[in-house]
This record gives structure tokens, sequence and C-alpha cells, in this order.
């Protein structure tokens, strides 16, 4: 029998339509995460993105995680080349993306191979799949779908196939454009979501085109959610709880572009790179509405450089980019650091070292951000933990870059950056934005970098002030930025420079622990692992383990406390998305152990023994991953 | 309130200001070099435009040169190696008011910072770049620099540099959006005086190349064209320079040139020998990059919150009223 023939002969199994009316089963969930994937192009993230914002309209927790081909346009039918979107939906709020995946609509077999190799799906996980390849001119295609799909089968999936190509063709004459709607539609069905929010959601996405648009998509979203009415025998209800405050639907990067809106900063100088760039791209189409600027420079050197001078000259500027653009930036961030020039550098984290993995998540910076650029060249450091910190971390960058006169590093990670959250809106507090920058007469005598013996801090001089005329350097200066040579000037300015940090750590408080204050084992974490590890902590504590966890959203400089806290747990460790030594490896033992960057400098600092748990395979990093390190920690001793 | 007529003349008088007003440390650079002739220059031109000393940055990179903003009495910045230029935009940005001034030599500008040169000349932001080009590492002690002639002996290249050198003209009057390029030596201060008050009265990217003397490390470089005045090309004409009578005695090589003419001045950047002197090139049409991005709408807070709420609202996912989901059209 021919690929063909064995085509026809199987095609039988297709679902095809029943008499509407059948019974279905309706299982009451607390949560689900579900995924889209097509080739790029085919509009799977506009699907799940849709699907996102529906649940959260009818108050459902959600969690969107964009997946995404490192390449634009990936060969179609490629294993490597799955374009979508998994959102998890709960029944109450939602912190992080989840485990693995519980059911996918995939448009073909090969991008869901990607991800089923990647053991991104559940071992259980209900496989929606178009039908269409079965039917293929190409007998290899329908081999391969065929290869395939009875191997998902064989491994234990549920695997449906749905005809979205037949279906559609009813509609449109390209099904290729309007695919995605209709598995909306579907997905409408399955979940129980109101379609009319549905609908509302498709001209809200289709609003800028024509009506015609609208109607063809709203059509398709229909059809889908007729045919899974009438041929599935399951759906699912996850109970919502409709919210009674203004919540907004953003990802981290839009977060962090609107967090510069808030803030009052009116330059950001970047240079294209993934995955920092779409907070420019939203920037760049909303900022000048407010009089801002984005300026798109010649190299991220450059754009550094225009933002220190920005900075300089009164306005508090921002860079944003990604690892090796970040590399790039050090020596730059080291004259700011030097000539005290209030700086935010936005360095959305992604796989290194080098090229690494641009648009996989990772929480590598940590160090190079703390102790970039050569010698002593104190920063702040605040990494935000969720989609709403992205947001307000942008409006306290501003304002400690301002107040101590600092470079502060604000670490988002490609996690964030793309996966989408609802938040309480924002109420606009005046006390967000930059005052107007000081151009008065300064005082007689009063020096350019006047050092307070005790802070550190000394007064900004603006370029335009009169009695204020000095050059500033990058060179070693004393009070009067004059170019010292002398070994006690030098130590004064180094002194100065470093005594900033210990005054602003004065002001932090101690973060909160998350569970009792005391137990068997504290998890330390940092950035956007928040809620994976909360979740896994809740959950062992369920069990009755006493394990707590503590996050750290402002880094450097650590509050005071912290040593208190972990001292009273038997066990600490930390959990981070970036690279430590294995103890179980062969030539691995305490003498030469590498350890995550996190527990590294809790070590050093608190001489606690601190271990760490770490992963960088580019994944975020998952609850029951959490979970599984925390029992298996437990036992240890 | 009124102010007396005499208090009113005083301000104005407190307000000439003098050359030891623009004058800041003590230059620590050698004896004769060509870096001395340029500091002079522009404290003259900033005294005779009577620039208020808050009002202007001198931005430089790393090198001798670079060195210039200490010498200011103005507000100065003494960056990195390389990256004046980007230092200087940013500044120009946000304060439009300010006298923007960048001094950077042939390693920091046509070497290390050659991308940001490149760049700069597009923006086309309203600053005077003065590149100070003895074609030597002065700083580091003596190594070749893109500008070096071929066959220059120096500590990196002791049997000679292996290439010609880079033409910074030519470079600078190959990219889009130039808008004024201009050619002096240090030896001769009435023409560098000229030229820089060319080019800070030009609106735009202002381009002066400065073949500067460096008495240390290459103290004869420029002897054949010192020596025979017939070995420079003084450029002339309406647009550009006019010669006064006492120097057109001492160098007769002179030139009409228009500089309008592209074409014209890319062939006369060209030429290495004799060395063209004067404003090979100016355009006044060419935009601002600050002038194209700036809105100049004043950043009020209520601006600001509009601005801000109106992109919340895209994004607002509004409480549903009880009942009334499937209202709405």
């Amino acid at each position: 029998m021919n690929d063909v023939a064995l085509a026809k002969s199987l095609s039988s199994k297709v679902l095809q339509p029943r008499s509407s009316g059948r019974a279905k089963t309706l299982t009451t969930l607390n949560e689900h995460v579900v995924e889209v994937i097509s080739d790029s192009g085919e509009g799977a993230q506009r699907c799940g993105q849709s699907l996102g914002a529906i649940a959260a309209k009818m108050g459902n927790g959600v969690w969107t995680v964009e997946i995404i081909p490192a390449e634009i346009r990936p060969p179609a039918r490629s294993v490597a080349g799955a374009s979508g979107n998994c959102i998890r939906l709960g029944a109450g709020r939602v912190t992080n993306g989840g485990n693995e995946t519980d059911l996918v609509i995939a448009f073909n077999e090969q991008v869901l191979l990607g991800r089923v190799r990647s053991g991104e799906l559940k071992p259980d996980c209900i496989i929606l799949l178009e039908s269409m390849w079965r039917e293929n001119s190409d007998p290899r295609i329908v081999g391969s779908y065929v290869a395939t799909h009875d191997e998902l089968v064989s491994a234990g999936y549920r695997v449906l196939e749905i005809p979205m190509e037949h279906e559609c063709r009813k509609l449109v004459p390209d099904a290729r454009r309007g695919k995605n709607m209709f598995a909306l539609g579907v997905l409408c069905s399955i979940y129980s979501l109101d379609l009319q929010l549905a609908r509302e959601q498709i001209a809200l996405t289709f609003g800028k085109k024509a009506a015609s648009v609208i109607t063809s998509n709203v059509r398709l979203l229909e059809a889908g959610h007729e045919w899974a009415e009438a041929n599935l025998d399951f759906k699912f209800r996850i109970p919502a709880t409709p919210a009674t405050e203004p919540q907004i639907v953003i990802n981290g990067n839009t977060a962090l572009a609107l967090g510069i809106l808030a803030s009052g900063m009116e330059v950001c100088a970047m240079y294209p790179i993934t995955p920092a760039t779409s907070a420019s791209h939203y920037l760049s189409d909303v900022f000048e509405k407010v009089g801002g600027v984005v300026h798109q420079a010649e190299d991220e050197i450059g754009a550094c450089a225009f933002a220190i001078g920005a900075s300089y000259a009164g306005k508090c500027t921002v860079t944003i980019t990604s690892g090796p653009g970040y590399s790039l930036k050090q020596e730059a961030i080291g004259l700011a650091v030097m000539g005290e020039i209030p700086l935010v550098v936005v360095n959305v984290q992604r796989g290194g070292p080098s090229t690494g993995q641009p648009t996989k998540a990772e929480q590598g910076d940590l160090l190079s951000a703390m102790f970039g650029s050569h010698g002593d060249a104190p920063k702040v450091v605040i990494a935000p933990s969720t989609i709403e910190d992205c947001f307000y971390s942008m409006i306290t960058a501003r304002k400690i870059a301002e107040t101590f006169n600092m470079v502060v590093v604000v670490l988002s990670d490609a996690n964030l950056a793309t996966s989408q959250q609802p938040f309480p809106r924002p109420r606009f507090s005046e006390s967000w934005l930059a005052p107007p920058f000081d151009q008065s007469e300064l005082p007689a005598g009063l020096k350019p970098y006047q050092w307070d013996q005790t802070t550190g801090l000394a007064r900004r001089f603006v370029p335009g002030q009169p009695r204020g005329m000095h050059t500033l350097t990058g060179l070693a200066h004393d009070q009067l930025s004059h170019v010292a040579y002398d070994p006690e000037i030098n130590h004064e300015g180094i002194r100065a420079r470093s005594l900033k940090l210990a005054a602003l750590q004065k002001t932090l408080k101690t973060p909160p622990v998350f569970g009792d204050d005391s137990g068997d084992l504290l998890v330390i974490g940092w950035g956007s692992t928040r809620g994976a590890i909360e979740e896994a902590v809740e959950s062992v504590r369920a069990e009755g383990h006493k394990v707590s966890s503590l996050h750290f959203t402002i880094i450097q400089p650590l509050p005071a406390g912290i040593k208190e806290i972990l001292q009273r747990f038997t066990r600490v460790m930390t959990i981070e998305g970036n690279w430590s030594d294995d103890p179980q490896d062969e030539i691995i033992d305490e003498t030469n152990r590498r350890y995550s960057a996190l527990a590294m400098l809790l070590r050093a600092r608190y001489l606690v023994d601190v271990d760490c748990w770490s992963e960088v395979k580019g994944q975020q990093i998952r609850p029951n991953m959490v979970r599984r390190v925390l029992l298996e920690k437990l036992r240890q001793h | 309130m009124t102010i007396a007529a005499t208090e009113c003349l005083l301000r104005m008088y407190d307000e000439r200001y003098g050359l030891e007003d623009y004058q800041g440390g003590v230059p620590r650079w050698c004896t004769g070099c060509g870096d001395n002739a340029i500091l002079a220059a522009v404290q003259r031109l900033c005294r005779d435009e009577n620039l208020r000393p808050e009002k202007m940055v001198f931005v430089s990179g790393i090198g001798c040169s670079s060195r210039f903003p200490h010498y200011m009495k103005s507000y100065g910045f003494h960056g990195i190696h390389g990256r004046a230029l980007p230092i200087a935009e940013g500044i120009k940005m946000v304060r439009p008011d300010l006298h923007v001034f960048v001094n950077t030599g042939d390693g920091d500008c046509c070497s290390i910072g050659a991308a940001h040169w490149i760049h700069a000349i597009r923006y086309n932001m309203n600053m005077t770049v003065m590149l100070h080009d003895n074609q030597i590492y002065g700083l580091t002690k003596m190594q070749a620099s893109p500008t070096s002639p071929k066959g220059l002996k120096s500590n990196t290249t002791p049997r000679g540099a292996y290439l010609d050198g880079l033409q910074p003209l030519t470079v600078t009057l190959g990219v889009q959006n130039v808008s004024f390029v201009a050619q002096a030596v240090d030896w001769i201060p009435e023409l560098l005086y000229d030229i820089l008050s060319a080019a800070f009265h030009h609106k735009g990217f202002s381009f002066v190349r400065i073949l500067q003397r460096c008495p240390e490390w290459l103290p004869n470089l420029f002897d054949p064209w010192m020596k025979d005045p017939q070995r420079l090309l003084l450029l002339h004409g309406e647009g550009g320079l006019r010669i006064s009578p006492a120097l057109s005695k001492a160098y007769q090589n002179q030139q009409q040139h228009d500089p309008s003419d592209l074409n014209r001045a890319r062939e006369l950047a060209s030429v290495i020998d004799p060395i063209p002197v004067g404003i090979l090139y100016r355009n006044t049409d060419v935009p601002c990059y600050e002038d194209l991005r700036r809105t100049g709408q004043p950043r009020s807070h209520d601006f600001i919150k509009a601005g801000l709420e109106a992109e919340f609202d895209k994004f607002t996912v509004w409480p549903q009223e009880s009942g009334s989901r499937t209202t709405a059209a």
C-alpha cells in the first residue's frame, strides 16, 4: 500500500460532523494550560492572545507565554518552527506560566512534534490536530503526518483530528488567513467562554481594518464554536471571579515602556536586539505623543553614550538592551558611574554567553549587572518579578538614579518580556514624574563633587547653571572635577561613590518572607521566577512541609535584615535560571563547584551555607520543577 | 518695577566677556603643540561671539586633544575613547539652548569612534566638531593612527606604516546629509579662526579637520608644507573665506571655490598635496535631527497624564457589570 492509499484508508478516522445534541461531559477545572501552535505567520499567536484576553475579561486568572521560533520565517512544517502562545487559565490569580500543557491545538504535526520532543506537553495532554495533511498531494507529507499521529496516539496522548482547513474553506477562499479564529471558536466552546466577548475581542483586534475583515473573522469564530459544540464530547469550565477593579493586560516589555512614560523620562536611546526590542517598538509608537524621543542609535555603545549625554544635560534617560548589548555598554556605564550621571539601563536578559539563545529566558546577567565595567563601579540593580513590577520598576529606577546620581540597572528577562498577565490599572500620580531640571544659579563656592562625608552624595550640576562650570571626566577627579593622580583623592572619590549604595540601602525595607518566618527550608529567588517559586512553596506547605521563600527585587544593595532571616531556617537554597555545577557530576566537589549567581553572593555576604538549584534550558522555570527540587532537598537530610 | 538705566548698562557691561572668562586650567600640552593654537582660536571665537560660559559644553573623547574641555572655563565633558559624538548628540537632543562643541583626535574620531562619526554626519545635529588631526597617537606614545601617512615609522609600525592614511575629508563628504566640511592648519591662526567662526555659524554638523603639529612625536611632519607656502591651496570666494591682503602675499596659491559644489568639494578633499585650506562644503538646507525629533510641546504633568491614560485605556479590561456582559455591541 503506497502512502496515498494509506492516507485514504485512514481518512475515515477524521472526525465527521456528528448530529448535534450529543451528550457532552462538562468538567470543572481549577486551571488548565492550553497552547495554540502553527507555522510562523498563521496567526496562532493572535489566537492565543485573544483567548487570554477573553478569559481575563471573564475574570479568570491568566498568564500567557509566547512560543517564538528563533528564525523569522522558519521553513513551513518544521519541528523548530513552532510559533504560538501558551495560555494558563486559572480560577484564581495566576502568577506564572504553570506546568506542562494540558491541551494543544496544532495547525500541523511537525510544529507539534517540536513541542512534544522538548517535553512541553503533559503525558495525557489532549491534542487537537489539523487533519488536512492526511489528504495532501505529497505522499511524504501524508506519511509523516500519519506516522506522527500514530506515534502520539501510541504514546498515550488523546489525539483528536479536526478538519479546520475543510471547515474554514466553506467561509473563506484562503484558510491560512482565518484558521486562527476558527481555532479560537473551538477553544471558546471547549472552555465555555462567552462568545460575545470573543466577538468584541475580534472587533478590538481588527479595529484598524475594514469592517468586512471583522465580519469574516467573527464568522470563522462562530464556525469554530459551532463545530466544537457539535463534534466534541467534552467541555471544561474554569470558574471565574469577575474583577471589581479595572485591570490592564500587557506583557512585560509593554509594561517597561509604559513605566518609562510614567517615570517622566523623555529620551530612550536603543539599538535593536532581541528580546528587548519590542519594548522600544511600543515606545516608538507612543513616546512622541507625550513629547518623548526614541533614538535608534548606530550601535549599542552609541545608544548608551547618547543616553549619558542626555542625562548629563538634565533629563534622566534610559537605554534598553539585552545581553550582548549590555556587554557592549559596559565601558560607558562605568563612565556614568564615575561622572555620577543618573542613568537607567534596562537589560531584558536572554540566554548567553555570546549570541546564546536570543529568544529564550535566562537569568545569566546578574553578576555582570552588579560588577560589570572595570574597576569599582557600584550600581543599583533592580529585578522586576512580575509584569506589574516591570511597570513600577521604571518609576523607581528613575527616582533612585536621580536621587543618588547613580546608574540603575533593571534586569528583566525573556520570560517577563513576552508574557502577559492582568494587573490592577495603575492610578496616575504626579510623584512618578521627574521634576524639571535645575537651571538656577549655583551657590558660590559649591563644588561639582562636594561629596557628603556620610552618604557620599553630592548635588548634581546641570549645564546651563551659572557658577557650575566644570569639566566632567572619566578620569579620577577631586571635588572640583579636576583630574587627580593623588592617591588620597582617588580613594576619596571611590569611597564617595561606594557610600551612595550604603545610603540607599538604609532606605530599603526587608522583603517579607512568603510562608512562616522560620522552618526547615528557605528558598530564595530573584526576578521572573517569583510566581513559580511561591506556587511550589504553597503546594509543599499544604502538605505540611516547613518551607518558605524570599524574593529579591532590589539586589544591589541588598536590604538589611536578610542574614537574620537566613539564620532562622535549617537549610537555605536559591532557585535560579542561570548556571550552577551539579554536585553529582564526577569531578565536581565543594572545592570547585560553581554556584548560581545569587547563591554565590549570599554565601559571600552572609557566610551562610546557601545551596542552589538552577537550570539553563531556556524554558520558564515551572512550579512542578521547583516542587520536585524542594521535596528532594527536604529528603536529603 | 523698572531698572535704572545705569544699572541696565552695567548689566550689559557685565555680560561682555573677555578672553580670561573662557580660560580654564593651564594647558598641559607640550610646548609647540598645535592644540594650543586651536584653544586660542576657540577662546577668541567665544569672546567675539560673547557666548555665556555656562551655555557652552565642550565634549571630547580620549587623547591629547580630548583634554581640551579642561582648559576652557565652560561646561565640559571629557568622556571615553571614541564616544564624544554620541554624548554630544544626547546633550543637543535635550538641550538645543546649549552651544555644543566636540574636540576629537584622529584616533578618537577616525579609528575607535569611526562608526559614530559616520552616523553623526548623517544625523546633522547642530554642533561644531574639531578633528585635531596630528596623524599619530600622542598620549599613548607614538603609535600609527588611521590618518598616518604610508611609511610612517612608529612604535607599532617600526618598519613603516603599511597602508595609505585614511582621508577624513573624503569620508565626511561621502556621507548622506553632510552639511559643513572645512580644513584648517594650526600654523595659520587667522584662517583657523575664520574657519572655526564659519563652522560655529553654520546650523548643522560642522566638521573642521585641523592639521595639527605634534612636536613630541612627529616634529617635522608638516615641515615641507610650512616651509613652502605654495604647498597650501587656499579656498576662497563667495560663501567661503575672504583672504586678507597680508595673508594673500604669503600664500599665493589660491583658488575660487563655491562651497555649495559637492562634487568639486570631493575632488578638493582628495588632494593631499597641496593641502586645501578653507571651506570645502556648506549646505544650509539639510535638516537637523534634533529639529526633526523634538515636537517642542511643553511636557506638562497633565499632558503626560493624558497620554498615559490613553495608553492604559487600550489595554484595560473593565469590570463586567453584572448581567450586562452580552449587551455590548
